[in-house]
């Protein structure tokens, strides 16, 4: 079971708090009419899936019921920092060369 | 029979306490103290098993967790019954009922140990794989024979009587292991000020230290545990849990401990069972110690093989010595302690065997210095005997060619025991997805550096001896110390004797005269039965990886998972590919490390508390009046009412038509219900909702359907404007969670610009939905406002007292009837409903249900979303184009979902009515249509039966569904094939079947 | 090959089963192949059997970076049955189950398919509109299944509370006789010895470090122990690695990683004949040969490689299994594991050509991915072997996610596992 630092709330708390919901950073197109099917497609459901670092949301549903970003490792779990949604992670969150399709969101 | 290997004095045992069990159907006897283990071999019981798949007999090996053979069936009555308890984990308590787990018909005589003897040749590893093939359809056969042997306890035919808890726990450290390193890492800790918990799976604290003869600052090991625990206790924050098991090791330090309170104690308690403790804790100490590793010899698995550690045990710990004449095998000093024990408890050495040349220990001296024979560069290499050793064959051993030389003399005794060395216990440290690393000095895998708050301490980390072990306990209880930056106690290392040792052997399996294929057999998993030959043999055919090794033979995979076997195996396998250990590297352990009851892992949370029960405020009214109940997500709604004598049909015939003539009523409290507020709601509606939000005024209602991003409908309802920046949202009751949080996401990661506040206030409201054409009549009696249509028309809400109370009234229908629905604080929704019904008579008041409210919804051709929908459909597919608005400026969600190109086809499967040929039949809900009645199968289907009843109103069957281009087939005909064998023919109609002008509603 | 058989056991015994050939070589690798499967879990090695065997392609090389059969082959709860809802899902699994009813004999090698009947059990009203509506679909392509009641469900199953004392009481059930378990290693072995026979290349402990793609086209992979291996069509088979092949590609799938995890309790007394799933309390349960009760969980919700998940998922599985089965509280669990399942948003697989041309990947299988093995090696090597896909593929491409042609299972008719 994870450990998840809320950044709202300043706290860890246990995993059974929260809800996962997907990778990070996926901004919706500002002009979803201007986008392709393949775009559109794209947004909906393609994914980095990396195994290693990934930016991911979390949702602290059953405490303070904000979104934040988390840096993990999908291979060892472990977590290297949570941050605030807008933001980029201070420190390792950054996959190779994945750092120019950052989007704030 | 009396217990004749008890020995007169010596032990932890209360020989004051004798306590009377049952072990197949007799009577014995032994002491507090004792494990089930120790006061069988204190009667003389040697025999406890059979092998799974030779049918061997099998005796008690081990005296701890690692014991492969005695599993036991336990239990004196049928609802305690627990299958497969380890007889050396299990405490003896009075009255204890015990029965072997395999032999058949019994343990002494048992047939399938011939089978085993004459069709074992045929059984090597992984034999199923090359028969029991033909004919194809005989596998089944062949497994219901396979089956019989399958299985050692059974589980109980009856419930379980007893209660299980669970316990969330945070500590600073949490010490795994009561042995001399962790005792000494939780003194240590405890003394600096940490919050600590030490857990051991043992009955009381000490590890090997209770049966040790080693003298810790002057006095005997167990006396020094017993003061160290006595300051333990006195400690503040500090758990002390005995026959406590730390089970798993999971993320980010978390731990769960098994903890038996009563099992120790015999069945029928009446109090909690076994506690599982959910610990998060900021440091892990692992001081779990080690496990002895038998060595591998032929017919080692005879009755009367045991490790020598178990050996030393049974005397010291329990005063039972386990046989009358002793050979020892050993590769190290320390198997020469159980011949230094056996012949102190007064009974015959006949020698000690050692693989190596010329060790010169203490020990080694010691023993010799007593006058026992030692046999050095030597082997046993088989043991002769029926159901019991009687004899061993010794013989010169060369370990770098692996042979055994010719001339062997032969020991007659009735007990060998063996040491081939310490594998430290790294099952924990393993199960964070770490592998263990092979240690060449300690000759065993040591826990892997790893990068959870983590340190390990004494045996585990390959401590040799008690000091060091001593040593180490305090080295890592000072480190976390430091770590949490508190106040480092000073305690100072105890001293203990030191004793001098030679250098162990490499060695795990002894080689034979004849080649280990035609050697006899060569045990390495006992409760697999995998040989060293079988390992061999899977080498040769390919299964090379000590993966498939492990799968291919089994190699533990018993309940034991390995403890004893494992290292041993993998030595053989690297041998037999000629590579070393570390190069064939290890598998891994799983959670857990002993078995834990089912029962313990769920907890309380089973029956009702499985998933919380929700009822609305007019439970008690309706279970009063004789309800029904119908499970939605975690909510019980009102199914349908029967009167008396009444069937389900009956019931909803009744309330559908009396709803339509007069006015029925509807819980309806279950329904999402979303506060929203904020100057940018408005704006924010207009973005998840697909129709059009920006006109709606305040005191007006409307639908509105949702969508994903896909583009397929997920939710509906209807909000309702209260002043131009306050609105109250419906959902589906199923989706009321899932439909705030999707909300909660766009807001806060898309538009955190909006300003808008939503709040769940689904239970802070109750509502009941008044509906039928006497409704308003009924409704006024209880309410100060005017109800007139000119006042009050449909899709408007007012502020009202309704009996007395403060009310929102929604004039909105769901059956096409003229409707109000009316919210009110949730505690007056009782008084409100009773209120209703005080007045209601003279309207025949009609409570209805879900059943009730689908019928009427279905009349009328109102989807409810994930019965008419599934996550496929979108708005265009329900023909409800009336409900998207696509000239709004923002692209709401799903707008471009549903114009990707599949989400456009003129073929898409599309909601319509469906209005069977015979009237009087009902579609099944779920039938498939064709458009073929004809085709032959695979037929190809055109769309499924989502909705269909029986309607009363109308007098014929109504339903509602998918047809691949429906909207375009008006009139056509569909068929559907049902698994009776009948073809139903249904017309296409629109799904709308009541009132399709709404004039029902405008009054 | 040396065929098996009972007799060549008693003679093997005879001889000390000292004269047991080799089940598969330890080849040398040659430069250049026809096909590179990468992945030698079960439905890689199908794919390479059924390319030699059906399709004369005997030039292949299975690419593994661990064991044979290491991955998720090894650490599924075996459940093989064909009641998938849609058309496209359907006429797949139940292509595969055609396959499974005769794999024994067509590899020479005991699979051990137990056809003893899965029960989908329905705890609502919707779980049993859906069932119908399931069970309608089946039938009319062909399929076994039936829908029951609560009555028939407890005789199928007396250990079971079908009471209505129960948090979620049983309502019914959909039952496939023919559905079932089968031994997860065997497969994989048995279809990596038949390959071998044939002709392919087993390559293990070769970990794929890149693919070769020039100007648009795969021309093999690197391989940390072999160096670069060329080949004119390449097929992918690596469940949850997929998106680390796929990015080395250059693109991106519509997949995410997820710990799926499993338990067995001790072995114990036949107990249980049928296999028993529930998607609504979230439970599935079967008791192999041996005795085991073989539990799988539900998926965990976040992305991972650690083939372990969290641990509150495994207690909730249990106590839906208490709940569905009481007498089982004394029961004792033995062991967990995880594995890593690939998932597609419509938990239907892709198999499928690439934006890189002869770059093939047959993935997202999510919890289907065992019982679909044998269906999914045929195809693929269909595919492979023709360079277009085969019919009963075409469905499952990956750019359905662009048109939105998805095959939703999991809508509220799909059942997982």
């Amino acid at each position: 079971m994870l450990h998840i630092h809320c950044p709202h709330c300043g706290e860890h708390r246990e995993e059974d708090e929260f809800h996962y919901k997907g990778q990070a950073h996926i901004a919706r197109p500002l002009d979803p009419e201007s986008c392709t099917d393949e775009q559109w497609g794209e947004y909906l459901y393609f994914r980095d899936n990396p195994r290693g670092l990934h930016r991911e949301v979390w949702f602290h549903s059953a405490g303070c019921r904000k979104f934040f970003n988390v840096v993990r490792d999908t291979q060892t779990y472990e977590i290297h920092e949570s941050y605030l949604i807008g933001t980029q992670p201070a420190g390792r969150g950054t996959p190779d060369g994945d750092s120019t399709e950052v989007q704030a969101s | 029979m009396t217990q004749i290997n008890r020995l007169a004095t010596g032990g932890r045992v209360n020989r004051d306490r004798p306590l009377s069990f049952k072990w197949r159907g007799k009577t014995l006897t032994g002491y507090e103290g004792d494990t089930l283990a120790s006061a069988l071999l204190a009667n003389g019981v040697s025999v406890v098993a059979r092998s799974f798949k030779y049918s061997r007999p099998r005796g008690i090996v081990a005296a701890g967790a690692e014991e492969p053979n005695a599993i036991m069936q336990l239990g004196a009555t049928e609802a305690t019954q627990i299958p497969n308890v380890r007889a050396t984990q299990q405490a003896l308590y009075d009255g204890l009922v015990a029965a072997p787990t395999s032999g058949w018909p019994s343990l002494r005589f048992d047939l399938m140990g011939l089978v085993g003897q004459v069709a074992g040749k045929a059984m090597p590893p992984g034999f199923y794989y090359k028969t029991f093939m033909f004919p194809q359809s005989f596998w089944m056969t062949y497994e219901k024979f396979i089956r019989r042997a399958a299985g050692f306890g059974r589980a109980p035919r009856e419930r379980d009587p007893d209660q299980y808890d669970k316990v969330n726990q945070h500590c600073d450290v949490l010490i795994v292991g009561g042995g001399p390193a962790g005792l000494m890492a939780a003194l240590v800790a405890a003394k600096s000020g940490a919050r600590v918990i030490i857990a051991d799976e043992q009955e009381e604290f000490g590890g090997q230290l209770l049966s040790s003869h080693e003298f810790i600052d002057g006095r005997s090991a167990s006396e020094w545990v017993a003061s160290v625990v006595e300051e333990l206790v006195l400690c503040e924050d500090v758990q002390l849990l005995s026959r406590s098991t730390v089970n798993g090791y999971h993320d980010h330090n978390f731990l769960t401990i098994h903890e038996r309170l009563t099992d120790h104690l015999g069945s029928n308690h009446g109090s909690v069972r076994q506690r599982l403790h959910r610990v998060r804790a900021k440091w892990v100490v692992l001081a779990t110690g080690a496990h002895e590793r038998p060595l591998v010899f032929g017919n080692n698995d005879l009755p009367g093989c045991m490790l020598c550690s178990a050996v030393s045990t049974y005397i010291n710990r329990y005063g039972v010595i386990p046989g009358q004449r002793l050979v020892v095998m050993t590769s190290n000093d320390s198997g020469y302690q159980a011949a230094i024990d056996w012949q102190q408890a007064g009974r015959e050495v006949v020698a000690v065997v050692d693989t190596r040349e010329g060790a010169q220990g203490d020990l080694v001296n010691a023993a010799r210095a007593r006058g026992i024979t030692i046999f050095q560069g030597s082997g046993v290499i088989d043991v002769k005997g029926k159901s019991r050793v009687q004899a061993v064959e010794v013989a010169k051993i060369d370990v770098e060619s692996h042979s055994a030389r010719q001339g062997t003399q032969q020991l007659v005794c009735d007990t060998v025991a063996t040491s081939g060395g310490w594998s430290p216990v790294v099952h924990l440290s393993s199960h964070t997805g770490r592998r263990p690393v092979w240690n060449p000095d300690v000759l065993g895998f040591v826990p892997a550096p790893t990068t959870e708050p983590m340190l390990v301490a004494g045996a585990a980390k390959g401590a040799k001896d008690t000091s060091e072990a001593l040593q180490q306990g305090r080295e890592v209880a000072l480190s976390v110390a430091a770590d949490l930056g508190l106040v480092t106690a000073a305690v100072s290392l105890p001293s203990t004797t030191s004793v001098e040792t030679s250098v162990p052997m490499a060695i795990f399996h002894i080689p034979h005269t004849k080649p280990t294929s035609r050697a006899p057999k060569q045990f390495v998993d006992f409760q697999n039965d995998v040989t060293a030959a079988g390992i061999e043999l899977s080498c040769r055919e390919g299964f090379e990886s000590i993966e498939h090794v492990k799968r291919y033979t089994a190699l533990g995979f018993g309940t034991d998972q390995g403890k004893l076997g494992n290292i041993n195996g993998l030595a053989i396998a690297a041998a037999a590919q000629k590579k070393s250990i570390p190069e064939v590297g290890t598998t891994m352990f799983r959670p857990n490390y002993t078995p834990i009851s089912f029962g313990a892992m769920a907890g309380r949370d089973c029956g009702t508390l499985f998933d919380p029960e929700r009822y609305t405020a007019m439970q008690p009214w309706h279970v009063e009046n004789g309800a029904m109940f119908e499970d939605v997500g975690q909510w019980k709604r009102p199914w349908y009412f029967p009167k008396s004598g009444e069937t389900m049909a009956q019931a909803v015939n009744r309330e559908c038509v009396a709803t339509r003539e007069s006015v029925g009523i509807l819980d309806a409290s279950t329904l999402g219900k979303i506060d929203i507020q904020g100057p940018d709601a408005r704006e924010f509606l207009g973005r998840v909702y697909t129709n059009a939000w920006a006109k709606l005024a305040p005191g007006r209602c409307r639908y509105g359907l949702m969508c994903g991003e896909d583009g397929m409908v997920f939710d509906d309802g209807v909000t309702s404007c209260l002043a131009e920046n306050h609105f109250v949202m419906t959902t589906t009751t199923g989706g009321a969670a899932r439909v705030l949080e999707w909300l909660e996401f766009y807001h806060q990661t898309e538009w955190p610009e909006l300003e808008l506040y939503m709040t769940s206030v689904t239970d802070q409201w109750a509502t009941m939905t008044l509906s039928g054409p006497n409704s308003r009549d009924l409704l006024a009696k209880v309410t100060d406002i005017d109800l007139s249509p000119a006042h009050f028309k449909y899709m408007d809400w007012h502020q009202a007292t309704v009996a007395g109370v403060p009310a929102r009234v929604f004039r909105i229908s769901f059956t096409g009837e003229l409707s109000f629905e009316i919210n009110v604080q949730a505690n007056y929704g009782l008084h409100v409903w009773q209120a209703l019904f005080d007045v209601g008579a003279d309207f025949n008041l009609t409570p209805y249900g879900t059943e009730t409210m689908h019928v009427l919804r279905a009349e009328k051709g109102f989807i409810i979303a994930g019965q008419d929908t599934d996550g496929s459909i979108t708005p265009y597919d329900l023909g409800m184009a009336w409900a998207v608005s696509s000239n709004k400026p923002f692209s709401f969600i799903g707008k471009r979902g549903m114009a990707r190109a599949d989400c456009v086809r003129d073929d898409r499967k599309q909601w319509v009515g469906l209005k069977t040929k015979d009237p009087t039949v009902v579609l099944p809900e779920g039938a498939q249509g064709v458009f073929d009645p004809s085709a032959s199968i695979p037929m190809p289907m055109v769309g499924h039966v989502t909705s269909s009843y029986w309607s009363e109103n109308l007098g014929r069957s109504i339903a509602q569904g998918y047809v691949k281009g429906g909207l375009s087939r008006m009139g056509e005909s569909v068929f559907y094939p049902l698994a009776d064998g009948a073809m139903i023919e249904a017309e296409i109609c629109s799904p709308v079947f009541i009132d399709p002008e709404g004039d029902r509603q405008n009054v | 090959m040396q065929r098996y058989s009972a007799l060549g056991l008693l003679t093997q015994g005879l001889r000390h089963h000292e004269n047991w050939q080799r089940v598969w070589r330890n080849p040398t690798p040659k430069k250049h192949y026809d096909v590179i499967v990468v992945g030698g879990g079960g439905h890689g090695l199908a794919t390479a059997y059924y390319l030699a065997k059906l399709h004369g392609v005997t030039n292949v090389a299975v690419v593994e970076k661990g064991y044979l059969g290491g991955g998720n082959t090894g650490r599924n709860t075996t459940i093989v049955r064909s009641n998938y809802l849609w058309d496209e899902a359907a006429h797949l699994y139940e292509h595969a189950m055609k396959l499974w009813e005769g794999l024994s004999q067509d590899l020479n090698y005991n699979v051990m398919f137990s056809q003893r009947g899965v029960l989908n059990l329905g705890h609502t009203l919707q779980d049993m509109r859906d069932i119908q509506r399931r069970v309608n679909a089946n039938r009319l392509n062909g399929i076994d299944s039936e829908a029951l009641d609560t009555q028939q469900v407890q005789e199928l199953v007396p250990i079971m509370d079908c009471s209505p004392n129960t948090r979620y009481p049983i309502l019914g059930a959909s039952w496939q006789p023919r559905a079932g378990v089968a031994r997860h290693d065997a497969v994989a072995w048995g279809y990596a010895r038949a390959a071998d026979a044939l002709g392919v290349d087993l390559l293990q402990q070769t970990e794929v470090t890149d693919l070769i793609v020039e100007q648009g086209t795969v021309k093999g992979v690197s391989t940390a122990r072999y160096g670069d291996l060329y080949a004119e069509r390449v097929g992918c088979v690596v469940a949850g690695n997929s998106g680390v092949l796929a990015k080395m590609a250059g693109f991106n799938l519509p997949l995410e990683s997820h710990p799926l995890q499993a338990l067995v309790s001790e072995p114990i007394k036949p107990i249980l004949d049928t296999v028993v799933m529930s998607n609504h309390v979230h439970g599935y349960v079967s008791q192999s040969d041996k005795g085991d009760l073989v539990i799988g969980a539900g998926i965990d919700s976040y992305n991972g490689y650690g083939q372990r998940g969290s641990f509150p998922t495994i207690e909730h599985t249990l106590q839906a299994i208490v709940e569905l089965f009481p007498i089982f509280s004394r029961v004792r669990m033995n062991r967990q594991w995880g594995g890593i399942v690939d998932t597609c948003p419509d938990a239907c697989p892709i198999i499928s050509k690439t934006p890189v041309q002869n770059l093939f990947f047959n993935c997202g299988w999510g919890t289907g991915g065992f019982k679909a093995t044998t269906g999914s090696g045929h195809v693929f090597a269909a595919s492979l072997a023709k360079g277009e896909m085969h019919p009963l593929a075409e469905p499952f491409s990956m750019f359905r996610f662009h048109t939105g042609a998805l095959v939703d299972e999991h809508g509220a008719a799909g059942v997982a596992h």
